[in-house]
């Protein structure tokens, strides 16, 4: 999975630079959060704003990260999700789960 | 006339694959001349259902094995759009993936619910040694 990270202080913000998140990136994305997690980070920003598609694999890796975060006493938000992308998360009610932001400042300030 | 087009596929057992097939289903919805609904809508559940069924039959029905093949129908009329899924596996049960509910945090499940909720009809049967998720949308 290709993304970019940046710490802020002791928030990490991940942003995915792909176009789908699915059964064949979901597993890898996982892995990365767990290596984030491994190092005690455990506030993460996950930018969505680059992915236009994501699948039940993908929001099951988000709900990984969501379950490794808060068990570490830390939390995972979300932002700039299109509106496909929204239409998901409230296709599984997931919405109700996520802290979900329009915008990495206002997910930063959230913290 | 009746418009109708058809496409069939047959890919590798493997996930890779998703994103080509996701394409050409977004690109089947629009070419469909007479669809008056929402076509970015429905380009996109199209994309999904197709990505839900064909991993569904990558890691479960498949069992991840790289010799094994998919085989993708894509049938659209003026009235609907046929989706068969074809898997060479041992199969699974419908009826057990999509009953109990899927709790807020559990990470896997949610695909078969997906179809579901976004098909009219979905059944999943036995054919000549291979199995078949057909999937059905009335497009009126």
């Amino acid at each position: 999975m290709q993304i970019k990270t940046e710490e802020i202080d002791d928030i990490v913000l991940i942003k995915i630079e792909e176009e789908r998140m699915d059964a064949h990136n979901s597993g890898t994305f996982k892995e990365q959060m767990l290596a984030f997690f491994n190092e005690g980070k455990c506030n993460l920003i996950i930018d969505l704003s680059a992915v236009r598609f994501v699948d039940s694999s993908g929001l099951g890796a988000l709900v990984s990260g969501f379950k490794n975060a808060s068990a570490r006493e830390g939390s995972l938000k979300l932002c700039g999700l299109q509106p496909q992308v929204r239409s998901m998360f409230e296709l599984t009610r997931l919405h109700r789960v996520f802290e979900i932001f329009a915008s990495v400042a206002e997910a930063q300030e959230s913290f | 006339m009746a418009e109708k087009v058809e496409v069939d596929i047959i890919i590798p057992n493997q996930t890779r694959y998703l994103g080509l097939i996701g394409r050409i289903a977004e690109d089947l919805v629009y070419s469909l001349g007479r669809y008056t609904g929402d076509r970015e809508k429905l380009a996109y559940h199209l994309n999904l259902v197709l990505t839900e069924a064909i991993t569904n039959a990558i890691c479960h029905a498949n069992e991840n094995d790289p010799d094994k093949q998919i085989q993708i129908q894509i049938s659209a009329s003026d009235e609907a759009l046929n989706i068969k899924v074809f898997d060479e596996g041992v199969g699974f049960d419908l009826a057990e993936q999509t009953t109990g509910d899927i709790r807020d945090t559990d990470e896997c499940g949610r695909g078969i619910h997906i179809i579901r909720r976004l098909m009219d009809q979905v059944n999943y049967r036995r054919i000549n040694k291979r199995n078949v998720l057909e999937m059905i949308k009335k497009l009126h």
